[in-house]
């Protein structure tokens, strides 16, 4: 397939049979290479691949708190700088939904203002998962979680997800994409220019989690396609200000071709699968709206 | 060098001279003016180091951890309410053995919000496994910056340490302060270079998960550092005195007329100089009165103050701080160490509450009746 | 009382990639099997592993049995379904 041979993280880690944040981070470093340095945000990831005195990582990595990635990023791209030494290393900073979309969210944008110069990941598997599938800034409209309970008067969690990317975007960034597993050559690609970006730049993973999202095993990457051929997540970059859409489905499959896979969404009714339907439709409309447009570029540089 | 200046400017300057490379800081009162003069230095081209201003304390104490990781030696300030955002974060320095300096202009902790100083910030974060120094006096404030790198940095204790200076009462305070020549100071202080850091040469994992079955026995190392550190301070404080001609006790504690004292005032940070005036105009009155000036609260010098005040009939205890609901924490603290001795409990100078001799005076003559008191 | 463990300075480990020590393998209940004769070695199987379970063997893509944890993504998107769970016996 032409993917470096080389993996940056070892078998033996306990994450789940099926894990898309897993793998997500397997490609995204296999991208970034050996010269690199990850900040890793309290989660699933830091926990299954770092059960002292074990450690499946085989570059540096540090794992401080859950909301301080950017931060700590921040104080290494400094100091990394001072030694010399900034222009040889890609620096990481890899936080899951929760650390991202809520509790981390001050500090990315904080890093973000000052120029810091660091590829940030967001792996979104929709929901703390690492708590037992509590609701997050990221779990999507009408989705059942521990804390947005599928219940008889109230159906899942009745606010829609946040637009992180395009917050993110906001800020004058050069570079925003957004990635899948379900697209190996689209992830690199992402990676590649992500790493080459002179400040922060920002990369939205859909990270499909077996036991959060309720589906067997074996259907991680398929879900992941799904969610791109419905509209759910629509593969883009935003360059310099530009978006533009890397993949784009001939036509947009129904909506609910995706939301019948998972359990998560398994209660819903004719009217709640209308209402997810017109509102993807509405983001992915508004995303073609601004597509070649220099609404980024123009309105915040 | 001797120069009139402001103890915030005598830190900033002892910071120029460790030659830190990365400051994260995040504006507070009354920590302000310590981070003003290090912008002025940068910006003017005196010091060779990043600024990084970041959005929270929080982020503050993060990157500075992210630096000390990429292995830079740095810096960072704050005062009550920002030591309180960054608790979090204490403990993951301390537990991961990074060498960090911080400074705290000490300020009461709100409601209601006050910006004057006490201990309750310091005293708040006590267990975080930080080491804890208190300055008197601006050219106290300098040098323990320089012996605190020294000391966090020594391989026996790589843990690391918070230096207290009284908000306003000593941080915006003027006065003459020898500043060291930075050859002399290169000479005290070694290059910074870390065991363990972030090396795209030699990967390492920093930060993992401690089960059960390991977390209590990194805790047991760290209390272990810190008592190794005991010794380490006595040293530093000898090694400094033979560099720069000055130093402080035997660097645990410091004594004041206390070899014939009947009752012996333990305080900290700059009411020790009230302390002294106080000692000195009773005993022209024929009391025997004495001082002993605790320096660290952490590590607890337990034996220096043993020896300390092995003759002491009477202590009187001034605390700066309170644990609601039980008693002054020094006070609880100098208790379980002397066990056999009357001591007597003064709380005073909350939230900025002037601090005089008077203070002192009331308390000898209470401890005298074996009384305790909140002293206002 | 358990036996006393010896630890780093600050937890860091100095052992990358060293969780290869822990077998995953024992987790599974299907295990994978490939049909070489239908295998076209697109090397899917490998890229989309979660567990770096798959290796290349010369021209050849072999489960390492030791850490598959029997997902099944391998066998699921096959493009020439070359690729059989099969029941653990146990």
């Amino acid at each position: 397939m032409g993917l470096p041979r080389e993996e940056y993280i070892a078998s033996g880690h306990r994450a789940c049979a099926g894990c898309g944040e897993i793998l997500t981070i397997r490609h995204v470093l296999k991208a970034s290479g050996k010269n690199t340095i990850v900040v890793n945000a309290t989660g699933c990831a830091e926990v299954v691949t770092t059960p002292y005195p074990q450690t499946a990582w085989k570059i540096p990595w540090v794992h401080s708190a859950f909301e301080n990635i950017a931060a700590v990023a921040s104080g290494i791209d400094k100091g990394l700088e001072c030694r010399g030494i900034r222009d040889k290393i890609n620096l990481l900073a890899i936080g899951g939904d929760g650390a991202s979309f809520d509790i981390g969210f001050g500090s990315l944008s904080g890093a973000i203002e000052r120029g810091h110069k660091f590829t940030y990941i967001a792996t979104d598997n929709e929901a703390y998962m690492n708590t037992g599938i509590q609701r997050s800034g990221a779990t999507p409209l009408f989705a059942n979680t521990t804390t947005s309970p599928a219940g008889k008067k109230i159906h899942g969690k009745i606010e829609p997800k946040k637009p992180l990317p395009l917050i993110v975007a906001a800020h004058g960034v050069s570079y925003v994409a957004t990635i899948s597993i379900a697209d190996l050559p689209d992830l690199y690609a992402k990676v590649k220019k992500a790493l080459k970006a002179e400040v922060v730049s920002f990369l939205h993973a859909f990270c499909p989690c077996v036991p959060g999202w309720k589906y067997p095993s074996s259907k991680t990457i398929e879900i992941a396609k799904k969610a791109t051929a419905t509209g759910v997540f629509p593969l883009y970059e935003i360059e310099n200000g530009i978006l533009k859409f890397t993949r784009k489905p001939a036509k947009l499959e129904p909506v609910n071709n995706y939301l019948k896979m998972q359990g998560r969404f398994k209660h819903l009714s004719q009217s709640e699968i209308r209402q997810i339907q017109n509102y993807v439709k509405e983001r992915y409309n508004f995303l073609l709206s601004v597509e070649n447009s220099k609404c980024f570029d123009t309105l915040f540089k | 060098m001797k120069r009139v200046i402001e103890t915030s400017h005598a830190i900033a300057l002892a910071v120029k001279l460790a030659r830190v490379k990365v400051i994260p800081m995040y504006p507070i009162t009354p920590q302000t003016h310590i981070v003003e003069r290090l912008a002025e230095f940068i910006n003017n081209g005196t010091l060779d180091a990043k600024m990084i201003h970041v959005e929270s304390e929080h982020s503050a104490i993060s990157a500075l951890q992210g630096a000390l990781l990429s292995n830079v030696r740095a810096f960072t300030a704050t005062s009550s309410q920002g030591l309180a955002l960054m608790f979090e974060i204490l403990q993951i320095i301390s537990g991961m053995r990074l060498p960090a300096v911080m400074v705290i202009a000490n300020r009461a902790l709100s409601a209601p919000i006050n910006i004057w100083n006490d201990h309750s910030d310091a005293f708040a974060v006590r267990d975080q496994g930080w080491m804890q120094i208190f300055a008197e006096t601006a050219e106290e404030a300098l040098d323990s910056v320089l012996m605190a790198y020294k000391l966090a940095e020594s391989k026996e204790v790589q843990i690391p340490i918070m230096v207290n200076i009284d908000g306003y009462s000593l941080s915006h305070v003027y006065e003459p302060v020898d500043i060291p020549s930075q050859t002399l100071v290169d000479s005290f202080l070694p290059k910074f270079k870390l065991e363990d850091y972030l090396d795209i040469n030699n990967p390492k994992t920093f930060g993992p998960i401690g089960f059960p079955d390991s977390y209590m026995y990194f805790k047991e190392a760290q209390h272990k550092a810190m008592k190794n550190a005991e010794k380490r301070i006595k040293e530093i404080n000898r090694e400094f005195k033979k560099k720069f001609k000055r130093s402080y006790g035997n660097g645990l504690v410091e004594e004041y007329k206390i070899e014939d004292a009947e009752t012996v005032f333990v305080c900290l940070g700059s009411i020790c100089g009230t302390a002294r005036e106080a000692v000195d105009q009773l005993r022209v009155k024929g009391k025997k009165a004495g001082l002993l000036k605790l320096r660290y609260i952490r590590p607890w010098p337990s034996k220096s103050i043993r020896k300390a005040l092995n003759k002491a009939e009477k202590i009187a205890v001034f605390d700066r701080a309170f644990s609601f609901g039980s008693e002054a924490p020094l006070y609880t603290e100098l208790k379980a160490t002397l066990q056999d001795k009357q001591i007597n409990s003064y709380v005073v100078g909350l939230g900025g509450r002037d601090v005089t001799i008077e203070h002192f005076k009331k308390a000898y003559r209470m401890c005298s009746k074996n009384k305790n008191g909140w002293l206002y | 009382m358990n036996k006393k463990m010896k630890i780093t300075k600050g937890a860091v480990i100095k052992e990358p990639g060293s969780t290869v020590k822990y077998k995953t393998g024992s987790w599974r209940t299907f295990r994978p099997v490939i049909d070489y004769e239908k295998c076209i070695r697109c090397g899917l199987c490998w890229s989309q592993c979660p567990d770096m379970a798959i290796e290349k063997k010369g021209n050849k893509f072999v489960i390492n049995y030791d850490y598959c944890k029997g997902c099944g993504i391998c066998a699921e998107n096959c493009p020439v379904k070359a690729i059989k769970m099969v029941r653990e016996e146990k």
